[in-house]
Formats: structure tokens, C-alpha cells, sequence
């Protein structure tokens, strides 16, 4: 189906099934412990071997010998895998570093070897006897040393530089400017479940299961790293521990537990170690974001630039934190720059919201800080610099935008007009109290995905694609579409996912995959439904499905009956024209958030937060509100103590585990609220529906900041906003 | 006694391995011996080969059967469940007591999985997620996470169910906590309470304000 | 992790000479920190001494009015324990602080004094350290050192100890009780019960080979507002930026230990006398010689700071 004008009523629009909020259809498996992971298919490929990863202990340089003597002789060990002997590997096209280095090394803890045994035990001592002799080499650990060298690159979405109008010109001549540096820390997904795959052999077939987002991607990388046709290659991946971005590609595990597989004969499966996975894998870039912004006296932006700094490996990508400054604000003259460092660093990539992440964490502290020197509320002064338009092409609109109806949305229920424009004068006991509000985007991506829907003859539904649920609510939003378009109720439909055996999906990413995926099902479902149609002699555009019958006039036959003589099956795909072109499409919120800053320790505790999104049609408010507090914690995270430490005398991340790199725990977060507006978009797809995901954690972390200015009158620039940044600056105990 | 779960279990007979004698290993708490010990750990303690796995018979009970193990020293309780015993629902997420996943509840109290031995818990009782209910007929405290979508990944669940199980406990025991305002009287369910208890299970996806909700709407129902 | 032997020990006497026995024994009790470091191969015993089953898991009152902590007594336990809640608050407050649930329903009273740094170098066997490998060198210094010593550290060795529990113990003057492989007991004071690290940062405590922890002895009370307080980025579950353990009498007079600070809980005596001319005074003593890194220098503004919010609230 190809979708290229504006949505118009379809039986989504009944809302009888969509827009419910429905309990997740995988709950009481995953509830009960019986949900199956990527380690945990005991019966699938039963006596598997264990696979452990040894990680490289240089950030860069070469492997000048391996000595496997000793760990080829401990006890149960069947194989070791290294560079050296895995024959001829090509490199994947969706990483940018290899995934078993050697002779060459690109990062630290990057793979060099896989040690295959018996047990896991057996294969974990056999690692540490893997003896390696390495020739380190200087890298380059340090972005702000390097901001001179730094190239342009293109961002994801939009070309690496914008510029409309005059800039310098405009900022020269405005009243009130503001000229700030803000710098992001580089982060990890740290997603629950470490990256973990098993493999097995069939003759030159593959099978992996694995913990992916995209499983057509990974096939495809998978194959061309070991040089085998696609078709080779089939990949199981229907319950996903958490990826935020970090399983978007192939990792280590997938690719040594194949190696391994093969070299020891038999089914092996590989976890990445914790320790391994903060280095090993993707994360985050550091930014390092100038953002000038110059305002007549009255508040209207004239003048907005935003320069972004970021590093990666040789060939890699820089982070898009200029993103949604090209789109948020209006500003005649305005100007954006994306600069990419080479660094040693381990890869930077994707990771929850890539570019506007980073970028609205500066960004919403640089409106705070205008509205200050303006005197304007910064409530206001956000909805004074509403655009409708794109305001670097302000003949595209947006499809949607409704962020200044967030804004007072938020504002009302937040009580935000109770709140003390002047910093450090609210007290509650030991806490300096305050509030911060800042604006959420995120744009809204359109892609292709496919679906296949069959009927049997007891009237169930089966839904078949590759499209993961990575803990988005996938299964049960697919459900609720084929319930609503084929007229059952959802205990009647049943949702295979992750397996690459069935059609190309959207898959998991840049909060694409609920619209995308739910439209690939709808369009799959349109289909089945003219076949059911046809089956019973209805006129299929008068064909009503609704109750497990379908319906036209008078007449009203069970939809099982369709399937009376055997499964009826449709599949289709959702391909998209060029309504994205024609309107910018965007997902808008407001953050609001309350803190608390201790008086003497300057230790700061979230106290209130508040979220109101304008996202499309909201598919299942109970699953979607999950992905917003889920956000919106990631964002807490980013804003008061992730960070991975880099030691830069030898490229590294110093704080490898869940015990240094400190993600929120329950305590730290205080009960959320999440408000939807009531919205449809018609320009998105049929479903009418926009990705959530990722909106939530935009702006988040800018409203914590914000939030810890009101309350104490220090502002940082610099995150983690951590206690010692704000130490000094805080009256005398007493 | 039940037998092992699955040949799977046996693999390790197939090795050329040095079997620890079980009468010194296997004897419950109550029943050790008061013989000198050491002479015959001495026997039977020595491993073939230098770096050799020493193996040793262990049993306890998993939800509510008792399981006999035959194990590496070196396997863990989450190992042990996990992959001798194909108990799944239990999760390895960092495998160093850093995040909770592997949350089980021995001898009535939640413990991380992934720091304790196998072989320490000889003649103990363990519960696993798969012991509290199953799809079909959900303890009450599963069916309130997925009333109130207290989980998305789903990876951390199990372990924040037991320790949400163990956490009602403690309070009813009386066992205070760090934002227990007042140590001498007995703490008092409130949210704050639960969040401070539920620390040590991490949610990356996020969902502690809903599992907040979930493991209140038990804690009322218990009252 | 290497391959071990495996034993569980009947009385305290046989564990200690089942230690002397072995070469390269260790006891385990909770194992929540040695079962850690060992599956990194920075401890790498060829034989363990399951102590679990020691009768040593009682709080027994003393002759003295205080109080006899097993050594096995689970941190749950010792801070759930009435007594403790009642006259040594302190603790309890303590060990609330530390790890979380699940670590506290394993970690035990002795396990707890022995835990080992948390410093990320000694984690990671691809770097220098010589707590880890004497004579490599120290990785944090030069290195990231915000979480590290400020005071009595060394070029060796800049770690910090990462326990709540035996803070609040310096503060409380504890004391160790200790048996050795030939049957000997002795009491070792908590004050000189951990080292600085010096030249030797690998031997952490002034335990022998193969003394077993059998007892920490607790004074009788001696009451006073006893307030803990525990500094950290995150609001649970996290090892401790700077935490100061208190006892504030009526007079003003009182005690106070610092953890985070250095390698061992940090008290000095006799900056306690100036407790009743405020956190200023007394932190200027108690940190005299602190030598932080750019990184750690805060802990010293924070440590003055959290004094003076416990001396207040101690006060109200």
C-alpha cells in the first residue's frame, strides 16, 4: 500500500480496539519469568557451548602475537576464535568498527578473541589465559582538544551546516544575546540485558538467536561479515532486554557466537560480560555545543546558531545536536554547524533520540537562560518563538504542532505560575526547591514495513513480521491494529514477531517503529480483509468487520467462515510518498519538573515531573505513557549522574559497570505524570499515529537543569549536573 | 528426591572429572557432622589437574522440589538455575549484585543470584520467578505489574517481583530502612519506603513509577 | 574465575586452621564482594572455607553492657536487631545506607570489614594497580579520581574503603574479635583494624594469615543524637561520595568518622574536642593533611558541609 495522500476515516477510526489502553499481551510471560531470550533457548538448540569474549586492553595500536597455548589446554575448552584464524571477515556496513579486532586495534575492549567450552565456567578461566602482546599506539582521547580539527559531516535527516539569512549580522544587532557553551558527556544504554546471541549451524546455514532491534539489517550485516548469501542466514529475536539504540546493529556476541559455532561443531552461545559492554559496544557521543541566540527586548528571536562539536572512530558520525534547532524556534537569521573529531574512543552511535537528545539538553537551557536575561517567563518566551512553518523552509508546515497547547497544557496542571521567577528563594526543610520547564522534540520518521496477516478457521488472527518490542509495546499494539481493522477482539489475535523469516518490518529505532509498524499491519490487514470479502461475496468496500462478523446490509456472516476451507493469508507493505516532503513532521512536548538541591550536600532529588505530549494518535496510552516515564527517567539519568568517564591517558571508559556508570534506581524518581493531547495526524500514515519513544527524553535533562537554577541559583552548563558543580556556589550552612 | 530436570544436566558426567564424594557435601545444615571435617574435605577435595573443574553434589530445593546438582565449585545460584536447571525466568544482567535481575528469594529473603555459590545452598529452598505463578494463574503481584505495566523490556521483572514479594515481607517483619524516619518503631508501607527497598533493582526501560503503583495496589490488598 | 576446592566449616578454630592448612584459602560468608572479585580474576583462591554454618550469627549482649555482634550476622540482621536500633542507631543507620536489599540479606557483620575497594582501576585487571599486582602502579592517580582518598592516601595507593558499616563502628569504638589458625584469639580495636595503604596497598587490614573474624564488640551505649549521613549522586544504592557518622551529646561534645574519604573509616580524636565550635573547626583538624586530586578536592567542602547540616540537626 502505498500511502501518499492525507489519511482519510478508516476503520482505525472506530477506536474500538486502538486507543484502549490495553495490557501488554506479552505481560504474563514476561511477568512469569517464561518470556525467552536471546541465552535462553535451552530447548530450540539444546547442549550448547559457552562462548567468553576477551576485549582488547589497549585503546589502539596492534596485536604483535597471541599466545592461545594455555588456554587451548584448560580444561573443556573446544575452540578459540581470533582474527587471526576466523578466515576472512569483511566488516559490516552499519558499524564502523570491526567486531573482532586484530592485528589491528580500533578501541579498548574491542573483541579479540572468543574462548568456546564446555561450560561457562570453563570458558570464562580459559579467557584470562589468552595471552596477548599488543603495540600501543598514541590515539586521540580528547574532544575539546580537537575542536579545530574537527570536519564537516552530515547529521542524520539534514546536511552537516544550514544557514538562512544573516547570522553574525542579526546576533551583532540584537539587544539581548546570549553566547553559551554547553558540553553532554558520553553515555551508555545500559540496557538490562547484555547484548547475547546463540548460534547454530545447519551445513552453511546460520541460525541466531539473538537480541536485536533490526532483524533485516542484522541479517544482512551478518551475512556480508562472514561473505554468506542473506538466505543463509536467519535470525530469532522475539524478546528484546532493552536496546535503546544499542542493538541496532550487530555486536560481538552475535558474530563470535557464529565463529564459535562453527569452530567448535555445535550450538555456542555468547553474552557480552557487563564489564565488557561499556566499552565494547556503542554509545552516546560527548557534544561539545555552542548555542547563540540573540532577541529583541520584547522576546522574538531574531538571530539563533547552534555549533556542535562530537568525535567518533575514522569513518564514523557525528551526533546530531543541531537537529531540532533547524526546526523548534523561529528566527529569521539563523545558522547551524556539525563538526566530527576523529577519535580512539570506542564507537559513538545511535542511542535513544540521537541528535535531539543531546542537542534540546542545551538548547532548553539556553531559552532558560534568555528568558532570564529577557524577563520573560520561559513559558512564554517558548510560546512567543512558535513557528508553524519550517523556519529554514517556510514554505513546508508542520503536519502537527501543537507545542504551545503542551506548554499550557503543562503549565495549568504543574501549578507553574505558583513558581518564584527569582532563584533560591523557595525552602522545604533541608531542600532548596525549584522548577524548570523545557520544550520536547522529536522528529517523526516515516519508513517502509511490511506485514502478514492469516486467518484460520477458528476466526484467529495470526500476525507475522520481523518487527521487534524491545519493551515499546510492539506485540501489543500490532494486536490491537488487526483486532480493530479485522473486527475481533484482541484475545483472538496472536503476534509473531522478531523471527526474519517473516516480512521486512520497520523494526525498532528512532521511535519509527509503532507508526510504521502498526501501518505495514494495517495495510496487510486491508488486503486480508477484500480476500475475506471476496471468500463470502461481500462488496469489500461495504463490508463492515466488526464483532467477529463481517457485515454489509442485512447480511452478517462469522469472519471465521472465510477460513472454512483453509487459512486465507494477505501480507502488504506500507511504502510512503512524499507527504514527509511536502510537511515537516515533528512530535512536540513540554517538561516540567520540580527539584530539590540539599542545602549543605547540594545533593539534588527530583521531586515532581510532569510530561504533556502531542504525538499523533496515541495507539495504547498505558504502553505509550510507560515509554514516556521510561524517557523521562533516561533523561533524570543524563541530567544528574550518567557519565562515562573517559580516561584520556589511555582511551578508555574508566566506569565499565552498572556500579560506576549509575543509571536511576527506584529512588531516585518520583512518582510521573504523562498527559496526550487528543490528536491525530493525517500526514503520518493510517494508523494517524507519530513515534512517542524518543520524545520523552527530549528536553527532560534541560528541565532538571533548569529546575536546579530556579531552586539554587547556580547554573551548569556541563553535565552530569552533579553535586560538586554546585558545592561552591551555595550559601554557607548554618 | 526428584530427578534432574533434563539429560542436559548430565553433561558434565561425560568429563573426565574428579566427583565429589557426596557424603561430606550433601549432608543438610542440621545433619553435619561434628566428626573432624577436614580430614575429609582433605579426601575429597583435590582437583585431578591443576585449573581442572572440582566438581560437587548439591541439592536444594526450587520451587518447592528438592534438585540434585552435580556442579562446578565455581557455578553460581544463577548459573546453577539458569543453565543446569533451565530456570530461565531468573536473569543474568550484570552478573556482579549491580542490578538485581537475578533476584531470587532463599529461606524467605531476596538475594542477588549472581554472588552466591551453588554449592552453598545445600538442603536451602529457593523461589524463582517460575515458583510465584505462571501465565495461567499469575501470583498477585504479576498480575499487578501487568495491570499497571510495571515492566516494558520485561528483563528486570522477575527480579523486581521477587524482591516486590520479599520487600511486603520485610515490612511486615518489621526490618527497617534508610528512609525509615523513626528506627525504633516498626516502618510502615508507604511509597517512599518501596522505592528505597526496590533500589537494588535497576529498570533501565523505566517503569518504577508503574511498578510503584502495582506493588502498592498488593501492599492495600494485603492489608 | 579459577577452578577451587571447596569446604564448609563447623567451628571458628577448624576454619582458621583449615586456612593455615591451605595455601591460598579464604573464608567466604556472604560472598557478595569476594564472588565478585573473583570472577575477574582479581582474587584467585585455589581454596574456599564455606563459614556459613558457624554458629557466630548471634548479638549477644556483653558482661561489659554492650554488645557481641557474630561475625556472621547478616547486615539485615545486625540493623534490624532492637538493640542496635535502640542504643546504636548509628549502625543501624549505617548499614541502611549501604548496598541494597538483596546485598544486605547476604552481607555479613565480618564480610562487611573486609570488603575491598571500589576503585575502578583495581577493577579492571588490563590496568596497573598496585593494590591488585604490587608494584604495577596506581592507575587513579593521574587518572579518574573523583570518588578517591583525600587524606592519609600514598603514591601507591589512593582508594577509598567502601563501607558504611564499619564508619559508623570507628565511631562507636568497636572492636574486632579475631581467632587464629593455632587457636589464638585476640581483640583488635576498629581504629587499627584497617591500614593506610602506604607502600603496601594490597594488605588492607592488620589481620594474619588465616584469622578468622569471630566478633565485633560494641561498648555499652553511650547514647547522644547518633545521625549517619550518607552522601551520594544517586539516592540509593550507591557507594558513598563522603558520609559522616556522628555522636552529639547534650554538651556538644561527641565523636565523628568520615567515610570516603580515605582508606580506612577516618576519626581523629582529637578534632573532636573542637565539635562544640562547629563543623569548620573540626573538619580543619580532621582533614589537616588532605592531599586530594582536582577531581576529589570538593569532598572536602562537602564533608565540612555535611558535618555542619548533622551538627544542626543534631542540635534540633
Amino acid at each position: 500500500m502505498k500511502f501518499d495522500t492525507p489519511a482519510t476515516t478508516n476503520p482505525i477510526d472506530q477506536l474500538r480496539v486502538i486507543g484502549q489502553p490495553v495490557n501488554r499481551i506479552d505481560g504474563p510471560r514476561k511477568t512469569t519469568g517464561t518470556a525467552t531470550y536471546a541465552y535462553e533457548w535451552h530447548d530450540a538448540a539444546p547442549n550448547p557451548a559457552y562462548g567468553y569474549i576477551v576485549g582488547s586492553a589497549i585503546a589502539k595500536g596492534r596485536i604483535n602475537a597471541i599466545d592461545l597455548a594455555a588456554a587451548k589446554a584448560a580444561p573443556g575448552v573446544l575452540a578459540i576464535v581470533t582474527a587471526e584464524n576466523a578466515g576472512k571477515l569483511e566488516k559490516g556496513s552499519l558499524n564502523t568498527a570491526k567486531l573482532l579486532g586484530g592485528p589491528d586495534i580500533q578501541h579498548y575492549h574491542q573483541a579479540v578473541a572468543v574462548v568456546v567450552a564446555e561450560t561457562f565456567e570453563q570458558a570464562r578461566a580459559a579467557a584470562q589465559l589468552v595471552r596477548v602482546d599488543y603495540a600501543s599506539a598514541q590515539g586521540a582521547f580528547d574532544l575539546a582538544k580537537l575542536t579545530d580539527s574537527a570536519k564537516p559531516e552530515k547529521i542524520t535527516g539534514g546536511p552537516a551546516d544550514t544557514k538562512v539569512g544573516d547570522f553574525a549580522a542579526a546576533f551583532a544587532a540584537a539587544p539581548v544575546q546570549l553566547d553559551a557553551t554547553y558540553t553532554t558527556p558520553d553515555e551508555a544504554h545500559a540496557m538490562m540485558e547484555p547484548h547475547a546471541s546463540m548460534a547454530a549451524w545447519d551445513g552453511d546455514k546460520l541460525t541466531l538467536w539473538t537480541s536485536n532491534q533490526m532483524i533485516a539489517w542484522n541479517v544482512a550485516d551478518i551475512a556480508k561479515t562472514l561473505a554468506i548469501p542473506k538466505e543463509k542466514v536467519r535470525l530469532i529475536s522475539p524478546y528484546i532486554g532493552g536496546g535503546f539504540g544499542g542493538k541496532l546493529f550487530p555486536r560481538a556476541d552475535a558474530l563470535l557466537a557464529a565463529l564459535g559455532a562453527r569452530a567448535a561443531g555445535r550450538p555456542v552461545k555468547v553474552a557480552l560480560q557487563r564489564p565488557l559492554m561499556f566499552n565494547n559496544t556503542t554509545h552516546r557521543p560527548a557534544t561539545i555545543q555552542r548555542i547563540r541566540i540573540g532577541a529583541s527586548k520584547d522576546g522574538k528571536i531574531t538571530a539563533i546558531g547552534h555549533e556542535s562539536w562530537s568525535g567518533d572512530l575514522p569513518g564514523g558520525q557525528p551526533d546530531g545536536a543541531v537537529s531540532q534547532t533547524r526546526l523548534l524556534y523561529a528566527g529569521a537569521d539563523r545558522m547551524t554547524t556539525t563538526r566530527l573529531a576523529v577519535l580512539d574512543l570506542p564507537e559513538a552511535n545511535a542511542m535513544r533520540a540521537p541528535g535531539e537528545a543531546t542537542g534540546m539538553m542545551a538548547l532548553e537551557i539556553a531559552i532558560d537562560e534568555m528568558a532570564e536575561k529577557l524577563g520573560i517567563d520561559p513559558v512564554e518566551l517558548r510560546i512567543l518563538n512558535d513557528t508553524q512553518v519550517d523556519p529554514e523552509k517556510p514554505e513546508r508546515s508542520f503536519s502537527q504542532r501543537r507545542l504551545i497547547e503542551c506548554l499550557r497544557t503543562g503549565a495549568e496542571r504543574f501549578g507553574w505560575s505558583k513558581r518564584s521567577a527569582a532563584p533560591g528563594r523557595v525552602r522545604d526543610g533541608r531542600w532548596l526547591v525549584g522548577t524548570g520547564v523545557a520544550a520536547a522534540f522529536r522528529n517523526n520518521m516515516l519508513t517502509k514495513s511490511a506485514a502478514r496477516v492469516r486467518l484460520d478457521s477458528s476466526g484467529i488472527v495470526t500476525v507475522e513480521t520481523d518487527m521487534t518490542d524491545i519493551g515499546t509495546g510492539s506485540y501489543t499494539i500490532i494486536a490491537q491494529t488487526a483486532a480493530e481493522m479485522m473486527g475481533v477482539p484482541i484475545d483472538k489475535v496472536v503476534v509473531r514477531l522478531g523471527d526474519s523469516n517473516f516480512p521486512v518490518s520497520a523494526g525498532s529505532g528512532g521511535q519509527w517503529g509503532g507508526n510504521n509498524s502498526t501501518a505495514g499491519v494495517y495495510a496487510a490487514c486491508i488486503k486480508l480483509r477484500e480476500a475475506v470479502a471476496q471468500k463470502l461475496g461481500f462488496n469489500s468496500a461495504e463490508a463492515a468487520f466488526a464483532d467477529g462478523q463481517v457485515k454489509s446490509g442485512n447480511r452478517s456472516v462469522p469472519l471465521a467462515e472465510a477460513a472454512g476451507d483453509g487459512e486465507l493469508a494477505a501480507e502488504d507493505v506500507i511504502e510512503y510518498g512524499d507527504l514527509a516532503k511536502k510537511y515537516q513532521q515533528s512530535t512536540f512536548g513540554a517538561h516540567f519538573v520540580e527539584v530539590g538541591v540539599d542545602t549543605a550536600t547540594a545533593e539534588i532529588r527530583v521531586r515532581r515531573m510532569l510530561a504533556v505530549c502531542a504525538a499523533g494518535r496515541i495507539l495504547n496510552p498505558k504502553t505509550a505513557r510507560s515509554q514516556v516515564i521510561g524517557a523521562m527517567t533516561m533523561g533524570v539519568g543524563a541530567a544528574l549522574m550518567e557519565e562515562l568517564v573517559i580516561d584520556k591517558r589511555h582511551g578508555f571508559f574508566v566506569n565499565h559497570d552498572l556500579a560506576g556508570y549509575e543509571v536511576p534506581v527506584h529512588a531516585d524518581i518520583p512518582h510521573q505524570d504523562v498527559i496526550f493531547l487528543d490528536e491525530t495526524d493525517p500526514m503520518s500514515s493510517p494508523m494517524k499515529a507519530k513515534g512517542i519513544a524518543e520524545l520523552g527524553i527530549c528536553g527532560v535533562a534541560a528541565a532538571v537543569a533548569n529546575a536546579i537554577y530556579n531552586a539554587s541559583g547556580v547554573r551548569v552548563r556541563d553535565y552530569p549536573i552533579t553535586l560538586d558543580k554546585l558545592l561552591d556556589r551555595l550559601p554557607e550552612v548554618g | 528426591m526428584d530427578d534432574m530436570r533434563s539429560p542436559g544436566d548430565f553433561k558434565f558426567s561425560r568429563r573426565d572429572l574428579l566427583i565429589v564424594g557426596a557424603a561430606s557435601l550433601t549432608a543438610p545444615a542440621v545433619a553435619v557432622t561434628t566428626e573432624p571435617f577436614v580430614a575429609k574435605a582433605e579426601v575429597v577435595l583435590k582437583p585431578a589437574v591443576p585449573g581442572a573443574p572440582v566438581m560437587s553434589k548439591v541439592s536444594f530445593n526450587v520451587n518447592g522440589k528438592t534438585r540434585v546438582l552435580e556442579v562446578d565449585t565455581r557455578t553460581t545460584l544463577l548459573d546453577a538455575l539458569r543453565e543446569n536447571l533451565h530456570f530461565t525466568g531468573t536473569k543474568k544482567g550484570c552478573d556482579h549484585g549491580q542490578c538485581g535481575a537475578c533476584t531470587v528469594i532463599v529461606g524467605g529473603r531476596r538475594i542477588n543470584a549472581c554472588l552466591t555459590l551453588a554449592v552453598m545452598h545445600e538442603g536451602e529452598s529457593v523461589t524463582t520467578i517460575e515458583g510465584l505463578g505462571t501465565p495461567d494463574n499469575m501470583h498477585p503481584m504479576q498480575a499487578a505489574f501487568v495491570k499497571h505495566d510495571g515492566y516494558q523490556c520485561g528483563y528486570c521483572t522477575p527480579g523486581q517481583i521477587c524482591s516486590a514479594v520479599a520487600v511486603l515481607e520485610e515490612i511486615k517483619a518489621g526490618i527497617p530502612s534508610h528512609v525509615s524516619a523513626d528506627l525504633t518503631a516498626a516502618p510502615q508501607f508507604s511509597a517512599a519506603e518501596l522505592r528505597e527497598r526496590m533500589s537494588g533493582n535497576i529498570c533501565r526501560c523505566a517503569a518504577y513509577s508503574n511498578i510503584v503503583d502495582a506493588v502498592t495496589e498488593v501492599a492495600g490488598s494485603k492489608a | 574465575m579459577k577452578s577451587f576446592t571447596y569446604e564448609r566449616a563447623n567451628s571458628p578454630a577448624e576454619a582458621a586452621a583449615a586456612a593455615a592448612r591451605t595455601p591460598r584459602a579464604k573464608f567466604i560468608a556472604g560472598g557478595t564482594n569476594l564472588l565478585d572479585l573473583m570472577k575477574l580474576e582479581i582474587e584467585t583462591p585455589s581454596h574456599l572455607i564455606d563459614v556459613n554454618r558457624l554458629a557466630l550469627d548471634k548479638i549477644e549482649p556483653t558482661s561489659e553492657g554492650g554488645l557481641r555482634l557474630g561475625a556472621l550476622v547478616r547486615n539485615t540482621e545486625l540493623a534490624t536487631d532492637e538493640r542496635v536500633r535502640r542504643d546504636y542507631g548509628l549502625l543501624s543507620r549505617a548499614l541502611l545506607a549501604g548496598a541494597s536489599g538483596q546485598l544486605r540479606n547476604k552481607a555479613t557483620t565480618a564480610g562487611n570489614l573486609l570488603q575491598r575497594t571500589r576503585c575502578p582501576y583495581f577493577y579492571d585487571t588490563n590496568q596497573p594497580c598496585n593494590k591488585r599486582q604490587p608494584g604495577s602502579g596506581c592507575s587513579a592517580i593521574g587518572g579518574f579520581s573523583r570518588q578517591h582518598a583525600v587524606i592519609g592516601a600514598s603514591e601507591a595507593c589512593i582508594a577509598t574503603h567502601p563501607s558504611d558499616m564499619a564508619v559508623a563502628m570507628c565511631a562507636l569504638d568497636a572492636v574486632v574479635e579475631t581467632v587464629r589458625p593455632d587457636g589464638a584469639t585476640r581483640n583488635i580495636p576498629i581504629a587499627e583494624f584497617h591500614r593506610l595503604p602506604g607502600d603496601t596497598p594490597e594488605i588492607e587490614t592488620t589481620l594474619a594469615s588465616g584469622e578468622l573474624i569471630t566478633a565485633v564488640t560494641l561498648p555499652k551505649p553511650v547514647g547522644g543524637k547518633q545521625i549517619y549521613r550518607k552522601v551520594r549522586d544517586r539516592a540509593s544504592y550507591a557507594f558513598a561520595l563522603v558520609s559522616v557518622a556522628a555522636i552529639v551529646q547534650r554538651d556538644g561534645s561527641g565523636r565523628v568518622a568520615l567515610g570516603g574519604v580515605a582508606h580506612k573509616p577516618w576519626r581523629v580524636e582529637a578534632a573532636e574536642a573542637d565539635l562544640p565550635r562547629g563543623a569548620k573547626a573540626v573538619t580543619a583538624k580532621l582533614l589537616a593533611d588532605a592531599r586530594p586530586t582536582r577531581e576529589n578536592a570538593f569532598k572536602l567542602t562537602l564533608a565540612e558541609r555535611t558535618l555542619a547540616a548533622v551538627l544542626t540537626e543534631a542540635r534540633g
